[in-house]
């Protein structure tokens, strides 16, 4: 039996739905950027390497290069145009903007979905391979310069505006406090319980 | 790319029924290194069948206090995962170790028990690879082999294999669960990958057809006191040129228990056999380090450019071991 190498899907991205016929071949990245006009996020390498096309997928950042778009069907996709409130920038957004955390700009909108996803992972208690203990009785480490550039090292700039990258993402997991409690309440299921009680 | 099919399983019994015996299809994990390798033509499936949504995804403690690991946990909730970091922190240590961020977000476990390796002839398909056209050749031995194996390669190929995680497991004796449309099936980790002998385009002994369900960790009070340690040439996001994952039990200066694994330095994920037996029982100092590397090494047969390893991977056993018994008497 030939099996259909296309499928009409549904995709949620930003909150909207959007149905289309897709290729199986086609990858998310591709359907963002060349069916629906959402060319915020950027193919730099196309083979996982390089972080430029970072999306966040049911709240995990993730690169939307390899990530087949069928595949995709059912799971909340974010991107950078989905990262704002409204005409409120996300702080992290805010605080590339404050601290020139870019250059050509080009993997900026990688660099801001996967900063967002750092401060999650961070607020839920992830290590990194930076982490002296990672015992979980140790708790999150502070979330220093060496920790901020191990865990944003999926993305490349290649204007090599690492520097302020790193402060940029450090101003805004301060900033955001609040919102990254909520944000990890969405990848870690004892703080959603938590805040749920609450 | 070639063009395929795609299927959803919902539950593993269907997955595997799903498969069959079609050598043409592949399950479809997390894709990070399927969906590269179709992008350049190594892995050309006629049909995926995406198993992300089998309820495999959770980690649980086995009555006998060790840890069962579902084959669609990702890499990202492996590392993070309290059990993992308590009970097994080179585990979590290697996890960390490897990749980015957002490839371990998508990454399973099963995946990254089977990812392929990084070799540059093995990914380009416009040269010779014995591994990906069985009797096509080996350029590695005579060309690039800078980062290739010095421990249980043969002329037919030197590559390595490219888990970090998988580095851990084995030093841990995890035991690889799968499932198949005659029954469900186990194998230790250390039967798991096939020696390369004059077949290295046969990498493990799943049988045909066979889906990974999970990993199962033993109770290993030693790995509660344990590292991994990674050599790369850049400092993060990428692949180990020499890794070293230990555990270590010494009591009044006598190493009583010792699990030793080395990464990048042979086809599968490489458990210091040899090396283990020199420690145990042995006084737990540099000089003993030193020389369980060294009978680990002795079956070392470099090339002419990755001779670097051999002296890599002694100073790694003994710089990690060294620090696993300083940590221990403080």
């Amino acid at each position: 039996m030939a099996l259909s190498t296309s499928s009409v899907i549904t995709l949620k991205i930003n909150g909207e739905k959007y149905t289309l016929p897709v290729d199986h071949r086609t990858t998310l990245l591709d359907a963002l950027r060349e069916r629906l006009d959402l060319t915020g996020t950027k193919k730099g390498c196309d083979q996982g390497q390089c972080g430029a096309c970072t999306v966040l997928l049911d709240g995990r950042r993730t690169v939307a290069c390899l990530q087949l778009a069928v595949a995709a069907e059912g799971r909340e996709i974010t991107t950078v145009e989905g990262v704002a409130d409204g005409e409120q920038l996300h702080p992290v957004q805010q605080a590339f903007l404050d601290l020139d955390g870019y250059q050509c700009g080009y993997c900026t909108p990688g660099q801001i979905c996967s900063a967002i996803g750092v401060i999650q992972e961070h607020a839920a208690g992830w290590p990194s391979a930076v982490t002296d203990d990672i015992r979980p009785e140790a708790g999150p480490p502070p979330l220093t310069a060496d920790e901020i550039r191990e865990r944003m090292s999926g993305n490349l700039c290649r204007c090599g505006a690492y520097v302020s990258i790193v402060e940029a993402v450090a101003r805004a997991a301060e900033a955001g406090t609040d919102t990254s409690t909520a944000a990890a309440a969405r990848i870690s299921p004892e703080a959603a319980a938590e805040e749920a009680v609450a | 790319m070639r063009e395929f099919g795609y299927q959803r399983a919902s539950d593993v019994a269907g997955a595997v029924a799903l498969l069959g015996a079609d050598p043409d299809t592949r399950f479809l994990g997390g894709g990070t290194n399927l969906v590269d390798l179709m992008k350049t033509g190594v892995e050309r499936p006629a049909r995926l069948i995406d198993i992300r949504e089998l309820p495999l995804d959770e980690i649980e403690s086995t009555p006998e206090g060790g840890l069962r690991i579902g084959a669609t946990v990702t890499n990202g909730d492996l590392a993070a995962h309290p059990e993992v970091r308590r009970r097994y922190p080179a585990l979590a240590q290697a996890v960390l170790a490897g990749a980015s961020g957002q490839l371990r977000n998508m990454a399973t476990v099963g995946g990254n028990l089977l990812q392929r390796t990084r070799c540059g002839y093995f990914t380009d398909v416009t040269k010779p690879c014995n591994k990906r056209v069985p009797g096509s050749g080996c350029p590695a031995v005579e060309g690039e082999h800078h980062n290739s194996a010095i421990l249980g390669a043969s002329g037919h190929c030197v590559a390595v294999h490219p888990s970090d995680m998988a580095v851990a497991l084995i030093a841990f004796d995890a035991v690889v669960s799968y499932e198949t449309a005659d029954g469900p099936g186990e194998l230790p980790l250390r039967e798991f990958y096939l020696p390369v002998a004059d077949t290295p385009h046969r990498e493990t002994a799943l049988p045909p057809g066979a889906l990974i369900t999970g990993v199962t960790l033993p109770p290993t009070p030693t790995a509660t006191h344990s590292r991994y340690r990674k050599v790369r040439e850049r400092a993060s996001y990428a692949f180990a040129i020499g890794s070293v994952a230990a555990a270590l039990d010494v009591r009044d200066g006598v190493v009583r228990d010792v699990r030793l694994a080395l990464g990048a330095v042979a086809s599968r994920p490489w458990r210091a056999v040899a090396a283990e037996r020199v420690l145990t029982g042995a006084p737990a100092d540099a000089e003993t380090y030193a020389a369980a590397a060294e009978a680990e090494l002795a079956a070392a047969l470099p090339l002419p450019h990755n001779g670097y390893k051999v002296t890599l991977i002694r100073n790694l056993v003994v710089a990690v071991l060294t620090e696993l018994a300083e940590e221990a008497a403080r």
